[in-house]
């Protein structure tokens, strides 16, 4: 019987902790938010920040992007080939490019390489007692040190993402056009006809927004609540990943049953 | 890293990123042939829209004119209402036809017009007149298993 108690003691306890971890975290959110004009004043610390969180990641942006291009170029042309449609390449990948691939897989490489590094950033200063100084200081570290990395977030992941779509579309060209041997003149005017600006680059902007806030937010928030030690810096870093990559699949969901429904 | 250095790397950075949606809304989607001049609404009437959908476009000669701005159904006529946006610079005889057509055998439909022999222009919000509706492949596959079967019983009665 007392067991039965405990567990659904524990049960409660642990429910009771999690609604209080979203209040906390949305509160957060709230006071990301609510610096953001300070960090916008003082631009130049936005731009370190970009620098490092969006710069830093062109790298394994840009080949991931040729990478992902090039095999969907490959896959698409063996699919389609067999319906005699193998011009539509280009379609197919831009399509999915823009619409999907492009703003989650950006994302999850963001969160894997800048979203792991704000956190860690964060989770040693805080070990370190560095924001409790700045506070000694009448500096608000919110708006010092989080805001700026917010803000630079959401400049960097929809920047990133239209270089990761760009990339994959010249890497399909080039795989497609240059080496299978699609007609140029198909291939890109094929893409053009299916691709509207508006519903499918416009759209796919959008969730890259959405994106950006959420990893950059969701890396400050496990960054500032770890505990003051090296383990809990790590396990921060990896709360990050993991809990970016399902709120980035979770919102991508979301989004595309909202923006590219077939209602007439 | 010195502060002017990096402000020139973020630049950089922020400059390949527009080229990159620059080049997607360029390239890869149909901003170069969206056209933002104002066009002009007219209706046709068919009997069957058949699959014709919204942004479809509206041919003449083969050259796209203009695009389908909405479909709507008068229930006064049973008819469908299709309201065509057209080029502000073509314009079109008052008599002109409106024809559904499919490109290709089983592709996307349009609506393509023929010009009449009017003096007169057709007028914003004016109707066209002479329409012909899509061509419904169950209808057209019923009139060949039909008129197969009226060739089968008149061989036979021309056999007896």
């Amino acid at each position: 019987m007392n067991a039965v108690a405990d567990f659904l003691a524990a049960l409660g306890a642990r429910a009771l902790r999690l609604l209080r971890s979203l209040g906390h975290a949305s509160l957060f959110f709230w006071e990301l938010v609510r610096f953001t004009p300070a960090a916008l004043r003082r631009f130049d610390l936005s731009v370190v920040q970009i620098y490092s969180i969006g710069n830093l990641s062109l790298v394994i942006i840009i080949t991931s992007g040729a990478a992902v291009g090039g095999v969907l170029g490959l896959q698409a042309y063996y699919a389609l080939d067999r319906y005699g449609a193998a011009e539509q390449v280009g379609l197919l990948v831009a399509l999915s490019l823009l619409r999907e691939l492009g703003p989650v897989l950006t994302a999850l490489l963001f969160a894997g390489r800048a979203g792991t590094s704000l956190t860690a950033e964060i989770g040693l200063m805080k070990a370190g007692e560095q924001l409790a100084a700045m506070e000694m200081m009448a500096v608000d570290p919110r708006g010092r040190v989080l805001a700026p990395r917010f803000v630079a977030g959401i400049v960097s992941v929809p920047l990133l993402s239209a270089i990761f779509s760009a990339v994959g579309v010249a890497g399909a060209y080039v795989i497609g056009v240059k080496l299978i041997g699609i007609d140029s003149a198909a291939f890109w005017s094929q893409m053009q006809d299916g691709v509207d600006v508006f519903k499918d680059v416009g759209n796919g902007m959008v969730k890259t927004v959405v994106f950006g806030v959420a990893t950059t937010f969701v890396a400050l928030y496990t960054g500032y609540e770890s505990d003051a030690t090296p383990e809990g810096v790590a396990q921060a870093t990896t709360r990050t990943v993991v809990i970016s990559s399902v709120a980035v699949l979770v919102l991508d969901f979301l989004l595309t049953s909202l923006m590219f429904s077939t209602r007439p | 890293m010195d502060k002017r250095n990096l402000d020139i790397l973020v630049g950089l950075f922020v400059v390949m990123g527009a080229l990159a949606v620059a080049f997607l809304a360029l390239k890869a989607a149909n901003l170069a042939s969206l056209s933002f001049d104002s066009t002009y609404r007219v209706t046709a009437r068919f009997d069957n829209v058949g699959g014709l959908k919204i942004r479809a476009p509206v041919k003449s000669a083969g050259v796209t004119v203009g695009r389908i701005a909405s479909i709507t159904f008068d229930d006064k006529n049973f008819q469908g209402v299709a309201t065509l946006e057209i080029d502000r610079r073509y314009k079109f005889p008052a008599d002109t036809s409106a024809k559904i057509l499919t490109t290709g055998l089983l592709g996307d439909q349009y609506v393509a017009l023929e010009p009449g022999a009017d003096d007169k222009d057709l007028q914003p919000y004016a109707s066209i007149k002479i329409t012909q509706s899509a061509v419904v492949l169950e209808n057209l596959i019923g009139q060949l298993l039909y008129s197969k079967a009226a060739e089968g019983g008149k061989r036979k009665e021309g056999g007896k």
